[in-house]
């Protein structure tokens, strides 16, 4: 088992590399310093000193990966990329192109995206689950198929609707929460109901339906046909021996989100005004603030990958049948 | 030439989709010969959902490919110029705005309700004696024809029974040929014909009742939502298919490539695609847009017409989509082609010394094609909603392309003014909801059909 | 109506129909079950015998309806019983086991807590108590260390301790009836011999009255008092077992009898002119640990195995499932690396060849699949699938020679010419293991590696395919390489048999030596579980 996450922590090396040589290719070398300053600085009508001080200011001036005027291991720091992409992995995130410091940024907002994005996460797959197990009690009937036809509906709906329909109805029509805005000192749950609420709702559609396939499936199996056969009612099958089997591939399909909570969510934060990293994210790309949208490329990335290794922790823990190794 | 009276344009993406209709036409023909898989189709056939599902689906392919014939008109010779040479307009227009009739071109000052005579804010306007009030201003392209404004829903009453009287009469000529050609069918076609009647009326209806009033209204630059909702189709329909267009070759050939030939390739693949996804799709699309964006704006020279420029940005976003979003078909693919690898047939192939080209030609890749199928379909109606999301982040479709995101986008806030605005965001809602839909539906059943993992629950 | 305290379960002109076509499954079942007895349901896949223990039972699919007939269970028809009452019959007054323990138990529960789960139904048993008769049903049914097992998952025990766990489930509340649905098919044939026995000696001492079915005529012979036989939803033959295999009254059941094995007919040895040598032949593959994955030992799926096949004769590789028989098979068609030793192909060394090297010799060697549904692509015609190895193997034919030749390779197989323009999925098992045998053929080869190629087949329709690859034999001079588990179609068979267990070729000899003298206690052990028809 040890060995086994340490094996997986040695393969996410690897990962991060190849994450961190991608966003480099993609900001320095598919796009030069000298574009970017251009379209910072508003395109054709810029001067070569105005780009020259541009890139001064914010640390581009450098060569991209092998600095021949330096001498010694200079040769190598004082490069693009030594200090805007190997640093990363220091957590050295450094200053954003407006010159604000991302890493007291990051560490401020994460805690507002967590306020939202784990009740959320929480109450959604409770919620989904909950429903899904309702629908699977009458299944084979009409009511089955209604349910599904509903999910498919839900699903089909723009993320989009849901978040102006909610603030729509709840707030500006029922006035029962405020539109949007976050206080962590008054009364936080006010402000956070509706985005929870339509985070929930807006993911019950294909939440549900993909549950009730999991269930659907395991109450196909042979076991379940031996548990009949012992005497036991439809609904202690559901609970005691489907219910069980199909946690496995849910818990393990959503151990992976877990530690990307951190991130937040970009259009909630943003409609809802929470200064989380979902908006920080959606500011910066906005203001074509690359610096920070290269810093969470790398955050978001180990957390994924934290994720990944958390997954096959939890298939031991959910699932006796396997055994890391 | 100059008789022609226009002058073709072929922009990228038009090509692009003109080339994939052909790409599938051709691979559904080939398609025909294999009995399981026409077996799976007349399944999903069968049920008048699915009928349902695809005429929709179809109505808005036909929809997008209309809009994809693009044309610029020819001007008339300017008075006292005597020149053979003919200019031609700067604005693009597609055979879909002609059939449209003009819809597009009838433009208010800002906001207006739907059927609405009057706008729907304030502005200055002179009154009777000439003196400047603030007041509602009368529309320019609504209720001309009314002598008086009361006789507003009783004029729109029959405006709409006299369209439907149209409307009846085409859907009976459409319907009666097909009737004609496909009464010995075994498929439920009744349940397209239908859809086909009800979508031909109501084009008919908004047609026509567009020469009048503002169907859905008109929105802040004073267009017609109506007209821009439908122009929104093609958008909708052609990144759907471009992006998965672009993914597919990348995702076959690496997902196959790594479940047949194992050891290092898998190992690379694997690779590949872990760092891939691990990156936040979001910020991995919308750094690239940017990027192109940057790109785009230092070489304005590049593009010569406006809308050269936005389809230039939207086959960017199409291609950025697909190379960024193949890891999880790869997955699936390798999965499945490993399985594949070790059954009998293939095994069989080996042991009669067929190549490795043949046996991916001939035993693995037909056996993967009904993943490729579930996928595309999938896909599709992600992507379409994948858009207004994009749109509203800011790295989605040009702003100058009529796109839902963009409609969107533009109309979030309109709900909060008093009173609400709420036709945009309605129109954009109903188009996209229905195409979603429809696909997501028509998804499901192409997959209970094609999926063994669903079919073969059934008991022997 | 004849009252009889003997019977336990009566089943009277039961049907049972497919919902959606209204197909008739079961036309009209009637039987008994008796006390202390035995009574064998037999037939082939499809036959409805399943269905119709299912139908007893209430639990069929959602696709099969029941139209009409009656269970009656001490004078109580179990079809007229609310669901909620026939949840207190299940489990408590009848218990079923299952085919395949291994799926048929709750993976994600302990076998501890899922024998429990029938106490804790149907008795006021709880807490220690319950435990106590979970480990006393555990030794009753000869499962070792019972009180450790409790906490075992279903995985972590053997095919053979899986089915008594079953069959511990089933008991714990003591039912008067028993149902079991080819308890022992997915078992190895020395622990199906075990197990069966079992069942038998829980008859007796607990007064059940037990429903087996099974398609294996030699389980009946050695397990029944009574027997009927199943065709198409129908039962064409009932009669007590004796009775049944001295005499049986139709050419159907005679048939099934006929495919059990006569331990007195052997093949007379053919020329011995080695074909095919093996020497030493290892196959291993490598277990790696820790977090470089170094390799810290093998799995020796086949460990140091010669012999010699010669010219126009049969070789059959006998042995348990993962004993490492068809991994031999699949080295000798350089399908899998050998890891030592040598094989010679009419005294060239094929063991180590490239792909490309191997080119030649994929002529002379061909296989038989297992799973005739999944040895053929799906989406070829069968003239495309027979043409395959013609084509790839440059046999240097026009487009007429090879129909021809596939029109002709059909007609030897027994099949219509015509079907070569059909697909694989219309076929039945039986004629897809014939157009298998087609394509191996095909290309002219001189040694065919059957790896298990009726297994899958029905026992009416594996006689006939024996019979064909026979014919073959005698017509082309090809030899067999014949893998399977089953000792019983060996003598009509073989010339030479090997018996392999862990890898290892532990004995091998003539088929008569084998089968009538074996040396080895595991050949001993083997043959012993074998079913057959002894005057006795």
């Amino acid at each position: 088992m040890l060995a086994y996450i340490i094996r997986r922590l040695l393969y996410a090396i690897p990962i991060l590399i190849g994450v961190n040589l991608l966003t480099f290719t993609l900001f320095f070398v598919v796009n030069s310093p000298d574009d970017m300053a251009a379209s910072q600085l508003g395109a054709k009508y810029v001067t070569p000193e105005a780009i020259e001080n541009w890139k001064r200011k914010n640390g581009y001036d450098k060569p991209l990966f092998v600095n021949d005027d330096a001498s010694g291991i200079a040769s190598l720091t004082d490069t693009i990329f030594y200090t805007k992409s190997l640093k990363l992995f220091a957590f050295d995130f450094g200053r954003s192109e407006s010159g604000r410091d991302i890493t007291s940024d990051v560490s401020t907002r994460m805690w507002p995206s967590l306020a939202v994005a784990l009740p959320s996460f929480a109450i959604g797959i409770w919620v989904n689950i909950c429903v899904a197990l309702m629908v699977v009690m009458f299944r084979g009937t009409a009511l089955d198929r209604w349910a599904v036809f509903v999910f498919v509906s839900l699903m089909s709906i723009s993320y989009l609707f849901y978040i102006i329909g909610g603030q729509y109805l709840v707030a500006k029509q029922w006035m029962l929460v405020p539109i949007s805005g976050f206080d962590p000192d008054f009364k936080p749950w006010k402000f956070l109901l509706l985005p929870v609420l339509v985070s929930v709702i807006s993911g019950v559609g294909s939440g549900a339906r993909w549950y009730r396939t999991l269930f659907l499936e395991e109450a196909g199996q042979d076991y379940v046909r031996t548990a009949r056969a012992k005497g036991a009612s439809e609904i202690s099958i559901l609970f005691k021996h489907i219910l069980p089997n199909a946690m496995i591939p849910i818990l393990t399909g959503i151990v992976v989100l877990i530690p990307s909570l951190f991130m937040g969510s970009l259009l909630i934060e943003s409609f809802f005004g929470i200064p989380g990293l979902g908006s920080y994210m959606l500011d910066a790309i906005r203001s074509q603030d690359f610096a920070i949208v290269r810093t969470m490329v790398f955050i978001g990335s180990i957390l994924y990958i934290i994720g990944l290794i958390l997954t096959d922790i939890s298939y031991t823990w959910a699932d006796p049948r396997v055994r890391l190794n | 030439m100059a008789e022609l009276g226009f002058k073709p344009v072929l922009l990228w993406s038009d090509a692009l989709v003109f080339m994939l209709v052909i790409v599938l036409t051709i691979f559904f023909y080939r398609l025909r010969n294999d009995p399981q898989t026409r077996e799976r189709w007349s399944q999903v056939f069968s049920s008048r959902l699915g009928m349902v599902a695809f005429t929709v689906i179809m109505t808005y392919v036909g929809v997008a490919l209309l809009d994809s014939m693009h044309f610029r008109k020819a001007l008339p010779s300017p008075a006292g110029v005597d020149t053979d040479e003919v200019f031609y307009d700067n604005k693009v227009t597609s055979v879909l705005d002609v059939m449209l009739d003009g819809m597009g071109d009838r433009f208010e000052r800002t906001y207006s309700a739907p059927f609405a005579l009057k706008s729907f804010e304030k502005s200055n306007i002179k009154d009777d004696q000439g003196n400047m009030v603030r007041d509602f201003d009368w529309l320019m392209h609504a209720g001309q024809h009314l002598a008086d404004p009361s006789d507003k829903w009783l004029d729109v009453a029959q405006l709409s029974a006299i369209a439907l009287a149209w409307g009846l009469a085409a859907s009976a000529l459409v319907v009666g040929l097909q009737w004609l050609l496909l009464r010995g069918s075994v498929y439920p076609w009744y349940a397209s014909w239908a859809v086909q009647a009800g979508i031909i009326c109501f084009m008919v209806w908004l047609v026509y009742v567009s020469h009048y009033y503002h169907v859905l209204g008109t929105d802040q630059g004073g267009a017609d939502v109506a007209f821009q909702s439908i122009k929104g189709i093609r958008t909708g329909v052609l990144l759907g298919t471009l992006s998965t267009l672009v993914m597919l070759p990348i995702a076959v050939t690496l997902g196959v490539s790594a479940g047949y030939f194992k050891g290092w390739v898998d190992d690379v693949v694997q690779y590949l695609y872990t760092t891939l996804s691990s990156i936040p799709g979001i910020l991995l699309i919308a750094a690239s847009v940017l990027l192109f964006q940057v790109y785009i704006d230092l070489n304005p020279d590049y593009f010569s017409i406006g809308m050269e420029k936005a389809d230039a940005r939207f086959i960017a976003l199409c291609f950025i989509l697909g190379l960024t979003s193949w890891s999880s078909l790869c997955r699936l693919i390798r999965a499945e082609t490993l399985k594949i690898s070790q059954l009998g047939y293939v095994q069989a192939a080996h042991a009669f010394g067929v190549s490795h080209s043949r046996i991916l030609g001939r035993h693995i890749l037909p056996n993967v094609v009904h993943i490729i199928l579930i996928t595309f379909v999938l896909d599709f109606s992600a992507l379409v909603l994948a858009e207004a999301v994009l749109s509203y982040i800011g790295v989605g479709i040009d702003p100058s392309m009529g796109s839902w995101g963009n409609m969107i986008n533009g109309a979030r806030s309109e709900l909060s003014r008093e009173p609400a605005v709420w036709w945009t965001l309605t129109g954009a809602f109903f188009f996209m909801f229905l195409l979603v839909l429809a696909a997501n539906l028509f998804s499901d059943l192409v997959r209970d059909a094609f999926d063994p993992r669903v079919s073969g629950g059934r008991h022997s | 109506m004849t009252v009889n305290t003997d019977i336990r379960l009566q089943v009277r002109d039961l049907k049972v129909e497919l919902v959606e076509t209204g197909e008739q499954i079961l036309k009209g079942i009637s039987l008994e079950l008796r006390a202390g007895k035995i009574f064998a349901l037999v037939g082939e896949s499809g036959s409805g015998k399943s269905v119709t223990s299912l139908a007893a039972m209430r639990l069929l699919p959602d696709a099969l309806q029941i139209t009409s007939g009656a269970v009656v269970v001490d004078g109580q028809d179990l079809f007229d019983l609310p669901e909620a009452k026939m949840q207190d019959v299940r489990g408590r007054r009848v218990a079923m086991i299952f085919q395949n323990a291994m799926s048929a138990l709750n993976p994600v529960q302990t076998v501890g807590q899922q024998v429990a789960e029938t106490l804790r139904l149907h008795t006021p048993l709880r807490g220690d108590k319950l435990r106590q008769r979970v480990v006393q049903l555990f030794t009753e049914v000869g499962i070792p260390d019972p009180d450790s097992r409790f906490s075992f998952f279903p995985h972590q025990l053997s095919g053979g301790q899986q089915q008594r766990i079953m069959i511990a489930m089933a008991l714990a509340c003591e039912p008067d009836i028993l149902i079991a649905d080819e308890p022992t098919t997915a078992l190895d044939v020395t622990v199906q011999e075990q197990v069966l026995k079992l069942i038998r000696d829980l008859t007796r001492s607990r007064q059940l009255a037990v429903l087996l079915i099974t398609h294996d005529m030699g389980v009946v012979r050695n397990t029944a008092d009574e027997v009927a036989v199943m065709y198409r939803g129908e039962i064409i033959e009932r009669e007590g077992v004796d009775e049944f295999f001295h005499n049986p009254k139709q050419e159907y059941s005679r048939r099934l009898i006929d495919a059990l094995p006569d331990l007195t007919k052997f093949q007379s040895m053919a020329v011995e002119e080695p074909l095919l040598q093996l020497q030493d032949v290892k196959v291993y593959f490598p277990i790696r640990k820790g977090v470089l994955q170094r390799v810290v030992d093998y799995t020796r799926a086949v460990d140091g195995v010669s012999l010699s096949i010669g010219r126009g004769e049969t070789y059959a590789l006998v042995g348990e499932s993962g004993s490492g028989k068809s991994t031999l098979g699949r080295a000798i068609l350089n399908l899998e690396q050998i890891s030592g030793g040598q094989i010679h192909f009419k005294g060239d060394a094929i063991g180590a060849l490239a792909r490309r090297e191997m080119l030649p010799y994929r002529k002379l060697i061909q296989v038989i699949f297992q799973n005739p549904f999944s040895s053929m692509n799906p989406r070829l015609t069968v003239g495309e699938i027979i043409a395959e190895g013609m084509v790839s193997l440059g046999m240097g034919l026009s487009e007429q020679e090879q129909q021809d030749r596939i029109g002709q390779l059909l007609d030897r197989v027994q099949l219509r010419r015509e079907y070569s323009q059909r697909y694989p999925h219309e076929f039945s098992g039986g004629q897809l293991q014939r157009i298998a045998i087609a394509r191996a053929l095909a290309v002219e080869p001189e040694l065919i590696i059957c790896d298990e190629p009726t297994s899958a087949l029905d026992v009416s329709i594996r006689a006939e395919v024996l019979g064909l690859l026979q014919e073959l034999q005698r017509e082309f001079g090809v030899s067999y390489l014949f893998i399977t588990h089953d000792l019983s179609i060996v003598p009509s068979l073989a010339h030479h048999v090997g018996v392999m267990q862990a890898g290892k070729l532990v004995e091998q000899g003539s088929a008569e030596q084998i089968l009538t003298a074996p040396r080895h206690p595991y050949t001993q052990a083997l043959l012993n579980s074998v079913p057959r028809l002894d005057p006795a």
